[in-house]
């Protein structure tokens, strides 16, 4: 198993879209190093005959007849947005100036 | 009747005297607010206290007075693990992503409820996304457990179990994912049942790791965990993970525990793997675990040790799925739709998503953020997710066998009573192992609970012994659970909890 780098978290958090802190990084480094350590014990007995369980109670494909459920309204569904406008979620800037 | 009377009564014996008229649920609601006033400030169970709650209880008593049909438990006040939404209360999830949000829908179980007669108190403080064995990762503070405010209530669902235990409620809600019921239920002194996988509707549970997470009752009593279970349980088709088939009366099932039933002839699993010296577990808990099964042989019950060598690996899979599951399902806290957003000046949206992340969330959801990120990384997927599936698989296959030759699993319901505050926060991997005797459960799906076994002799403090049975066998757990606290508090002359000290 490769060794978990200052690097490595870092780019981890930028997939997760979290903008740790430097000090974060180096922390996370160290705990994460031994986190990992102690669960790869995993793989020594998941040989492959063994097939995965993603869900314990396999229930198979539900679905429900093809009509308007109860729903959100517009108004309760941007009850909790940060900044919304004209019935619509607000963000900033979606491209950054040098794109 | 005096409202120390009202507080400590059982949610069962309290609907008695609603029904007969005896008390009203004002009197009743009155009563346990008046308890959270006084002593919630030690113990901060609470997030969020339901002014609507004395109103609530009018409409009730209204009801009652008009002839309306009632349930078993209207009119009785109930608290509510704040990873559930309510319309008319904050759902912080113990986040400051979400500090202050009031969801637009009411969680599947609060509706039934609500529908049910029963009076919302409020909200209960939990481990910040119910990440946690202590509840010290809140974003809000630290719950204090009633028998030594030194020590931890456990978690993720401290504040349900503390306020069942204080007499600030009783009954609540809450969530267990890797034993956040059933452990404290444990180091309190209270009962905790977390329902076979699918019984009980997520619909409205802030979602931690989905295949995991059940919601279930945290009460005082077996009895009482039936009847808020036979409230919340059954298909609902907003979670398509619901079990649809019919469940029997999990009350019922208590009352036949109550009245002796279900031991004679009963064969008990003792999982080898989860009961013996040198597995971390403390001297009293095992003690307290072994005289339990004791009293349970003497009524006629068989104890047959079985073996489960796929748990030794249960503790490295969870903290690969669950981290896994819950990066993906923290990701909808975007900054965009509801919650926290940190500006920052022109950025944008990602930068911002990654500000308000980064100021929102607490160091252990973090940590497993990452983890989670790392484990389902290209690359890495196969030998960390993957794994931790087939391992899933394996205890599966070892909870089939020994439910072969024996209709329940007993093992303690944590390694140790409750630890002091602080004494583990900053070593995850010490708070992980906290799990170690629930975790099995949850990733097989099979129903367990943790009823209160005695105080461990070293400490004074509250043991809990577990039950598990097969899938869809929750009544199962309601007869055994019921029926060893009816020989235990015979023993004790009364329940666990009047030993506890006073606040």
């Amino acid at each position: 198993m490769p060794d978990i780098t200052p690097e490595v978290v870092s780019h981890l958090a930028h997939l997760a879209r979290i903008a740790l802190t430097d000090d974060e990084i180096t922390r996370l480094t160290g705990e994460l190093g031994q986190i990992v350590d102690s669960v790869a014990k995993v793989s020594a007995v998941a040989t492959p005959d063994v097939p995965a369980t993603s869900h314990p109670i396999p229930l198979g494909m539900v679905t429900r007849e093809d009509v308007v459920g109860q729903t959100l309204t517009t108004e309760q569904a941007l009850s909790g947005a940060p900044e919304h406008e004209l019935g619509q979620f607000k963000v900033s800037s979606i491209l950054g100036e040098e794109q | 009747m005096s409202a120390s009377e009202l507080t400590t009564a059982s949610a069962a014996r309290l609907s008695e005297l609603l029904a007969a008229g005896e008390v009203s649920s004002v009197e009743v609601t009155q009563a346990h607010l008046d308890r959270i006033a006084a002593v919630d400030g030690d113990i901060h169970a609470f997030l969020h206290v339901n002014a609507a709650a004395l109103d609530t209880a009018r409409q009730v008593d209204a009801a009652r007075a008009a002839g309306d049909a009632l349930g078993a438990l209207a009119g009785i006040p109930v608290a509510i693990k704040d990873v559930l939404c309510t319309l008319d209360m904050p759902s912080t999830a113990g986040s400051k992503i979400l500090e202050g949000w009031i969801p637009p829908y009411d969680a599947t179980v609060v509706a039934r409820m609500r529908a049910a007669g029963l009076v919302p108190l409020g909200k209960t403080n939990m481990d910040e996304f119910a990440m946690g064995s202590s509840t010290e990762h809140s974003a809000y503070g630290n719950t204090h457990n009633p028998w030594d405010l030194t020590r931890i209530p456990g978690g993720s669902g401290g504040g349900s179990a503390a306020a069942v235990a204080a007499f600030e409620a009783p009954l609540a809600l809450g969530s267990d994912t890797g034993g956040s019921i059933r452990q404290p239920a444990a180091v309190t002194g209270s009962v905790g049942m977390k329902p076979t996988y699918g019984g009980v509707s997520r619909y409205g549970a802030i979602a931690l790791a989905s295949s995991l997470d059940q919601v279930g009752p945290v009460t005082r009593t077996v009895l009482d965990a039936g009847l808020l279970h036979d409230v919340i349980g059954g298909h609902d088709p907003r979670d398509s993970t619901s079990i649809p088939d019919a469940w029997p009366s999990f009350a019922d099932a208590a009352r036949a525990g109550l009245r002796g039933e279900g031991l004679k002839g009963l064969r008990v699993g003792v999982v080898k793997e989860l009961s013996q010296e040198g597995q971390g577990f403390q001297p009293g808990v095992l003690q307290r675990f072994r005289e339990s099964l004791a009293l349970l042989e003497a009524q006629g019950a068989e104890i047959v040790e079985v073996s489960a060598p796929s748990f030794d690996y249960a503790i490295a899979a969870y903290y690969l799925i669950l981290p896994a599951e819950a990066s993906s399902n923290l990701a909808k806290f975007d900054s965009v739709r509801f919650g926290l957003r940190v500006e920052v000046p022109g950025g944008t949206v990602e930068d911002v998503m990654a500000a308000s992340r980064e100021a929102g969330f607490g160091d252990e959801v973090k940590r497993r953020i990452i983890l989670g990120t790392y484990a389902l990384s290209a690359g890495y997927y196969d030998a960390y997710y993957g794994s931790a599936q087939k391992v899933r698989t394996l205890i599966q296959r070892d909870f089939d066998a020994a439910f072969e030759k024996v209709d329940v699993l007993a093992t303690p319901s944590a390694p140790t009573t409750a630890f002091p505050l602080g004494s583990k926060v900053d070593d995850p991997l010490a708070m992980y192992l906290n799990d170690l005797t629930t975790i099995p459960a949850n990733l097989a799906g099979v129903p367990g609970i943790s009823i209160p076994a005695g105080l461990a002799p070293e400490d004074n403090l509250p043991v809990g012994i577990q039950f598990m049975a097969p899938v869809r066998e929750d009544a199962r757990l309601y007869t055994v659970g019921a029926a060893l606290e009816s020989l235990l508090e015979s023993q004790w002359g009364g329940s666990l909890l009047s030993l506890a000290p006073a606040l």
